[in-house]
């Protein structure tokens, strides 16, 4: 088990302008290995122009049970949409 | 919360087609039964690789050498997209591999049969490609998140392993009475087994039902196999070829083609591990593993040391 290499996420940009989306996962011994692992894996039909790897260990991620309370905040403030505020039809250009 | 409240949430979740994440509270049996369809799946486009790696050196042309290798290639990247997937249950890459290569995890029965000639290699990109993309459609709707993911990935790429064999087969169609013979050779050898990768009868197939319920699966494996015989009844008649099945015959009532009896005789032996090439393709898969596992090492010592390197330079 610990002769196993490390699993990297992996982050693709798919076009300039565009986010890096996380794409998947792989094992490597290295940043360098996982780039290029990914760029196999993940981009063998010009699927990207930029990577990005992490290894899995460092990602941190928000609790999926605590998902209620932790979204709570955001529940109760449809005044955070513009279509909260009711305008009259004629107003134009808003 | 109670494991009833919890599971109630789930298929909950599962109804109002939510997909479920790794994070998420499953039940034990879904991840199981994830693990075991997912890891599978995977072990078969890795082991997959070895009956068309046998031609690639003896491809008839540098572009068919090309496609074959870039096949090949695919198959690779879809085990590991699929591997990574499984990953995310908890399971880790040592211990699927181990259950591969033990024997303890099985494969598709498919790739126990040998390619003897290279129209073989067209009949495994048009029947047995075209029965795993009827397969796995429907699995990229799949209620576990990565799975569905990964297999979105596999689909899209699927499509050109497909057209691939039957562009083969339909060159050999419309070749010498040779090359007619040989593609007519593979279809009659083919066939049946890629009937049977669809699985036993709906009946036959106790935990179909769970996985219905639980979204992993859409459609019977009765269902899919229809519909694979109705689409490939047609596609034969492209090549000026046959299917080998007398029983094979449209039906106006049911819509549908009618098809001879399976030998699931021949299904369960080849799964027992009694098929052409079990053996061969399990001895090429440990073999290529240990025959690796230097180049894993060096590649972690060498990883290691560097990583001393740059903490002595910064000490």
């Amino acid at each position: 088990m610990s002769n196993q290499w490390p699993l990297w996420e992996i982050f693709i940009r798919s076009k300039q302008g565009l986010d890096h989306k996380h794409a998947g996962s792989l094992h490597a011994a290295d940043a360098e290995m996982a780039i290029e692992n990914a760029r196999d894996v993940y981009t063998r039909r010009m699927e990207g122009v930029s990577i990005w790897v992490v290894e899995s260990k460092h990602i941190h991620a928000s609790n999926p049970d605590e998902a209620a309370s932790f979204y709570d905040p955001a529940n109760d403030k449809v005044y955070r949409h513009p279509t909260f505020y009711d305008l009259p039809d004629e107003l134009k250009h808003m | 919360m109670s494991v009833q409240d919890l599971e109630k949430i789930f298929q909950d979740k599962i109804d109002a087609d939510i997909r479920i994440e790794p994070k998420d509270w499953m039940p034990d049996a879904y991840r199981k039964t994830l693990v075991r369809q997912m890891s599978q799946h995977a072990h078969s486009e890795i082991v997959g690789m070895l009956p068309e790696a046998n031609w690639i050196t003896r491809a008839p042309t540098l572009r068919r050498k090309a496609t074959l290798i870039a096949k090949v290639q695919d198959e690779a990247g879809h085990g590991l997209y699929l591997y990574s997937a499984t990953e995310t249950l908890g399971t880790g890459r040592d211990e699927l591999l181990e259950q591969l290569h033990t024997g303890k995890a099985k494969y598709s029965s498919i790739f126990n049969y040998p390619t003897l000639t290279w129209a073989d290699m067209g009949a495994i990109g048009w029947l047995v490609d075209g029965a795993a993309i009827m397969n796995q459609v429907p699995l990229c709707r799949a209620s576990y998140g990565p799975y569905a993911r990964a297999m979105v990935r596999i689909c899209k790429e699927e499509s050109f392993h497909q057209r691939q064999g039957f562009e083969i087969l339909l060159t050999l169609s419309r070749g010498s009475e040779g090359q007619r013979r040989m593609c007519q050779d593979a279809i009659n050898r083919w066939w049946w087994p890629s009937v049977m990768m669809f699985g036993p009868n709906d009946d036959a197939s106790p935990n179909s039902a769970q996985s219905m319920q639980w979204k992993i699966k859409r459609f019977s494996n009765d269902e899919l196999r229809q519909k694979f015989v109705d689409v490939s009844a047609e596609q034969v008649k492209i090549l000026g070829m046959t299917l080998p099945d007398p029983d094979l015959a449209w039906n106006e009532d049911k819509q549908h083609y009618d098809f001879g009896v399976i030998d699931w005789d021949e299904f369960w032996n080849v799964i027992k591990g009694n098929g052409p090439c079990n053996k061969e393709r399990l001895e090429a898969r440990v073999k290529a593993h240990e025959d690796g596992a230097w180049v894993r090492e060096a590649a972690l010592a060498y990883a290691d040391k560097k990583r001393d390197t740059v903490k002595k330079e910064i000490a």
